[in-house]
């Protein structure tokens, strides 16, 4: 198996002794795995629980919990709309068909360039400016098809 | 209207939202210009911690994290002498639908919110507190990461603060997705780093929480609250509101009206100033179908329902339903009720964390049969089978998370059966 990076086992050594217990560190851990990686494979779930001194079934059960965490890999950007009730009665649904037919994908698919995973989430807490969907860690807010075909275009501009 | 309310009517004095437009309102120097760490030299090495409770007791706040619970009397379950360590959580985990009101604050004011924590951690003897943030707010948790280290560079947090002799440390912990991750329990599991799955209690978290150790968990707009109370005394406090529900509340108004968002009002103003004053009222040609008052888990009201009626805790859950988060969702004539029900449905069995099997099971077959119905295969005494399920998840879970998904799904079925029946294939 490929060994983590030395720098992310460093951030995750600093983390563990934050915290009362190892254990506690496991979730920021983990992300900061799937920030250097994209998602969590196995193996890297495994050097983690060595880290923490936890029982890898520990890790694997915490990383399926959470819905956060990517088991597979995904595109560059991750796409996160939100479909329910306050985006849904702001036509949410109509945004996610047309993101569909903008990438060509399915719901939980990623685009043949890789640059897109287009996937719908339970609520952003950002209902006021609904319909919204997150790009990464950026919110794009009272979304319209104009409005999606910029963002889409800037995206693929910027790689 | 009595006369305490009457503040409001003429541009009242803001509690929590005193500073969201002024420019970099989330720096320190722009809190600190603007009355900012004034409670805080107040009674730290100055005001003994249990005066403190006794001041958040007769403020009368309640938690405003959806159960108004009595903060002070939280505070005061927490046992004084303790050989272990006290803990303070913040609940940020925001993330009833419809609800987005401490994401205002933790981007706009986060020292209010760490002033509170230190004001709560004062009171109760606690060196080490978390603020336990939903994962999804990235940014807002990089907003509070920058705020929690101005004030340790200010010498707010950290050893000896002020000179009092106390310390405190704060760390941002995000979570990862999960929406059950908000119950308490769950939110002390998660901190731990495992899997959100809620706890029996008892034992409660003031005796046995975090790290097995008493814990206070309250959420971002309560501890946010505090500052207020501490330097300008309960009395001015309960100035606004109502006896049993005194203060100011945030309400996060969306779905279908004309300028959804954040308002803060006192608790006791009526639902319709709400909607219809501050939210613009429905767009134009709308008829209002119904008003979800207190986030997706909080029954919903007919339009004759909301006549008359209140935001505080008691006129609501007179009415039958709860004022919860202060979420209140805005339906109008264009949207199907059964297929909102079956989102929701979609939502609860989603974030079933699948502990207890009458939520586990009941959320998954709510959700298909509410399905079926929309799809046009539904049956009329399918409407009774949702009813019946409904009945075997209503307290018979260890969490709330059973009965935040029955109770909306039982009051969509009895206030809308025409519109459900109208979908089944017999009819």
């Amino acid at each position: 198996m490929s060994k983590l990076k030395s720098e992310v086992v460093e951030k995750i050594k600093s983390l563990s002794v934050q915290y009362p217990t190892k254990e506690a560190a496991l979730l920021p851990a983990l992300y900061a795995v799937q920030h250097e990686y994209g998602w969590l494979s196995r193996d890297n779930m495994d050097q983690v629980a060595g880290l923490l001194e936890v029982p890898p079934v520990r890790v694997y059960g915490v990383a399926t919990f959470y819905t956060m965490y990517h088991k597979k890999s995904v595109g560059k950007h991750l796409i996160q709309v939100c479909t329910n009730i306050s985006c849904m009665i702001n036509d949410a649904e109509d945004i996610v068909a047309y993101l569909k037919e903008r990438l060509s994908v399915q719901v939980g698919q990623t685009t043949e360039d890789n640059l897109f995973t287009l996937i719908e989430v339970e609520c952003l807490g950002n209902c006021g400016a609904a319909p919204v969907m997150k790009i990464d860690e950026i919110f794009y807010e009272k979304l319209t098809k104009e409005k999606i075909d910029q963002i889409l275009e800037y995206y693929r501009k910027n790689g | 209207m009595d006369k305490r309310n009457q503040k409001t009517e003429f541009g009242m004095e803001k509690i929590l939202l005193s500073r969201i437009d002024i420019e970099n309102s989330h720096k320190l120097e722009v809190y600190e210009a603007h009355g900012g760490y004034q409670a805080i030299r107040k009674v730290l090495g100055k005001v003994a911690p249990e005066d403190l409770i006794n001041i958040v007791k007769q403020s009368g706040l309640r938690g405003r994290g959806g159960a108004g619970f009595p903060t002070g009397l939280k505070w005061s379950f927490i046992p004084k002498e303790s050989e272990k360590p006290k803990y303070l959580c913040c609940n940020a985990d925001e993330g009833e639908p419809g609800t987005f009101k401490d994401r205002v604050l933790m981007c706009k004011d986060p020292h209010m919110l760490i002033e509170g924590m230190i004001l709560c951690s004062y009171a109760i003897g606690i060196q080490l507190s978390f603020i336990y943030i939903r994962g999804e707010f990235q940014q807002e948790a990089d907003t509070l990461d920058a705020a929690v280290a101005e004030a340790y560079k200010k010498g707010y947090l950290g050893k000896n603060i002020l000179g009092s002799g106390f310390n405190h440390d704060i760390i941002v912990q995000r979570g990862a997705g999960a929406y059950v991750c908000g119950e308490e329990t769950a939110l002390i599991e998660s901190v731990e780093g495992h899997r959100g799955n809620p706890r029996l209690k008892p034992p409660f978290p003031a005796l046995v929480g975090v790290f097995n150790c008493p814990t206070v968990i309250n959420n971002v707009e309560t501890l946010s609250s505090v500052p207020f109370i501490v330097c300008n005394g309960a009395d001015a406090y309960r100035a606004f509101g109502t006896e049993k529900s005194p203060g100011t509340k945030l309400f996060s108004i969306s779905g279908n009206v004309q300028k959804p968002g954040v308002y803060e009002l006192p608790l006791g103003t009526p639902l319709k100033n709400l909607i219809y004053d501050k939210a613009g009222g429905l767009l134009a040609g709308r008829r209002l179908k119904g008003v979800i008052p207190g986030g997706s888990s909080s029954p919903i009201l007919l339009p004759d329902e909301i006549e008359g009626l209140t935001l505080d805790y008691e006129s609501i859950a007179g009415a039958g339903s709860m004022l919860g988060s202060g979420a209140v969702i805005v339906i109008d004539d264009r949207w199907s009720i059964p297929k909102i029900a079956w989102r929701l449905a979609v939502f609860y069995a989603h974030e079933s964390c699948g502990q207890c099997t009458p939520c586990r099971e009941g959320t998954a077959w709510t959700r298909d049969i509410f399905k079926r119905i929309c799809n046009g295969g539904g049956e009329p005494q399918d409407l009774d089978l949702i009813l019946d399920i409904q009945d075997n998840i209503m307290g018979k879970t260890l969490c709330p998370l059973g009965d935040a998904a029955a109770m909306p799904a039982i009051a969509f079925v009895k206030k809308f059966k025409d519109e459900f029946l109208n979908l089944m294939k017999n009819n």
